[in-house]
């Protein structure tokens, strides 16, 4: 159940993390295009997607059940899903993952709501360690802009309601993001991220990207020996 | 007087001192008399002007009903399958069993994370991680475990069904094709792992094997100090 022994499995994971607004989708959607392209065996996932336990997460969000220890609890429950289903058989096949969210936005969400540092890090304990995290960073207030401006409809989670932060959807939203980059910067050292400026523009973003990942991946090793 | 702890990193929110009810847990396999036994004590316990609530495993509005659909599909793996529960039991503890405690009720629990743990670690689950994802759980004031004879559990399944459940015969772990050899040997593996977490969180055995009249005595019996207590 613990693959504790990484070094068996021939394939490499790559996370991208960062606010909402960081741009993060962006770069790792264009890997995805760079890798496929080149014939590389690619597989995309992204964070709280299992069909499994979508329909528990959509009530419980519904219907606002979710207390900082059974969000964080049902979120690992969806990881675990993709992780035993999907991921990991994959990366034992030799494929490249590259995963839009990984366990660390989980750490500063939960960790946001309270939940204990110690505890989420050992709930997460069987996920392998990426090669290569990329994090996006981003200053607070260009996250912001990018989302708010748009004046989304922002959700009862996702704004962080459920904190008390603020009644105000907008106000609740920034001290929320706030308090998670906080997170994030803090685990930048503790991870070992590879930090991104998410300022610059998207392709000279893409070139760095992907020339971190060809000094850390011998792509064509990862080249489909199957023709499509 | 009031002396509840978590087991381990405990919840975030929760003001643990203010917890003035009993929590008190029933542990064993299927055809062990739990239900009977609680049925019994509740019955012995409003008899005496005591409120009580009832918990069990899988009993949680959030996540019951998904659980449910898991089981019947057989297409999770141990890991999720062990998240699974461990968001079902966080959302009873959180939404019902703390409250209860905090108006001073007894829970009277069927099963509780014990049974949980033993499950995962006889699956090959960490033992660490386990411990520590059950961090959350409030300690309870007593844990009764009604150790039965897996013949005599066989017996009282045919009994009652005439057949023997998929997840009670480990079935999911590949013991043996045969369902008969593979219930005895999940009973055994599961009593063994009881038997290892008895010493460490001080459970109270009780000799199942015996008539429903005569466990009732020894755990009303054992009962009345927790009341005391």
């Amino acid at each position: 159940m613990f693959t504790t022994n990484y070094k068996d499995i021939k394939g490499k994971l790559i996370a991208v993390e960062g606010l909402d607004g960081s741009g993060k989708s962006t770069q790792i959607y264009l890997v995805k295009r760079w890798l496929e392209l080149q014939g590389i065996k690619v597989f995309f996932t992204e964070w709280n997607s299992s069909l499994l336990v979508k329909n528990a997460t959509r009530k419980g969000k519904k219907r606002q059940l979710l207390t900082p220890t059974t969000f964080s609890l049902i979120h690992c429950t969806d990881f675990a899903d993709r992780w035993e289903r999907q991921v990991l058989p994959l990366l034992r096949a030799g494929y490249i993952v590259l995963a839009d969210r990984y366990i660390y936005t989980a750490f500063a969400r939960d960790s946001t709501r309270g939940c204990d540092r110690q505890w989420l890090r050992n709930l997460y304990r069987f996920a392998m360690p990426p090669t290569l995290t990329l994090f996006f960073k981003v200053p607070l207030e260009t996250a912001l802009s990018r989302i708010l401006d748009n004046r989304p409809e922002l959700k009862y989670f996702e704004a962080g309601m459920d904190l008390g932060l603020s009644t105000d959807p907008y106000e609740s939203f920034r001290k929320f993001q706030t308090m998670i980059n906080n997170e994030y910067l803090k685990m930048v050292k503790e991870f070992n991220f590879t930090v991104v400026d998410a300022t610059q523009p998207i392709h000279v973003q893409q070139a760095k990207v992907r020339e971190l990942i060809m000094t850390q991946i011998d792509l064509p090793s990862y080249r489909s020996r199957t023709r499509k | 007087m009031n002396n509840k702890r978590f087991l381990g990193t405990g919840l975030p929110g929760v003001d643990i001192s203010k917890l003035t009810g009993k929590l008190v847990v029933i542990e064993g396999a299927d055809g062990s008399g739990r239900s009977t036994q609680i049925e019994l004590l509740k019955n012995w316990l409003e008899r005496q002007g005591h409120a009580t609530v009832d918990v069990g495993l899988v009993r949680s509005t959030l996540v019951s009903e998904e659980l449910a659909k898991a089981k019947e599909g057989n297409i999770l793996g141990h890991q999720t399958m062990s998240l699974f529960y461990a968001t079902d039991y966080a959302d009873q503890l959180e939404n019902t069993i703390i409250p209860a405690l905090r108006s001073g009720f007894i829970v009277l629990a069927d099963r509780y994370i014990y049974t949980l743990m033993a499950r995962d670690v006889v699956r090959g689950i960490d033992r660490n991680w386990v411990e520590s994802l059950y961090g959350i759980a409030i300690v309870p004031d007593a844990v009764f475990y009604l150790k039965v004879n897996p013949q005599i559990l066989i017996e009282r399944a045919f009994m009652k069904d005439q057949t023997l459940d998929y997840w009670e015969s480990g079935m999911d772990i590949g013991l043996s094709q045969n369902m008969f050899d593979s219930f005895v040997k999940y009973q055994n593996l599961m009593q063994k792992e009881f038997m290892r977490m008895s010493d460490k969180y001080g459970f109270r055995i009780i000799n199942g094997n015996r008539s429903p009249r005569v466990i009732s005595q020894d755990l009303e019996r054992q009962f009345q100090s927790i009341l005391e207590g």
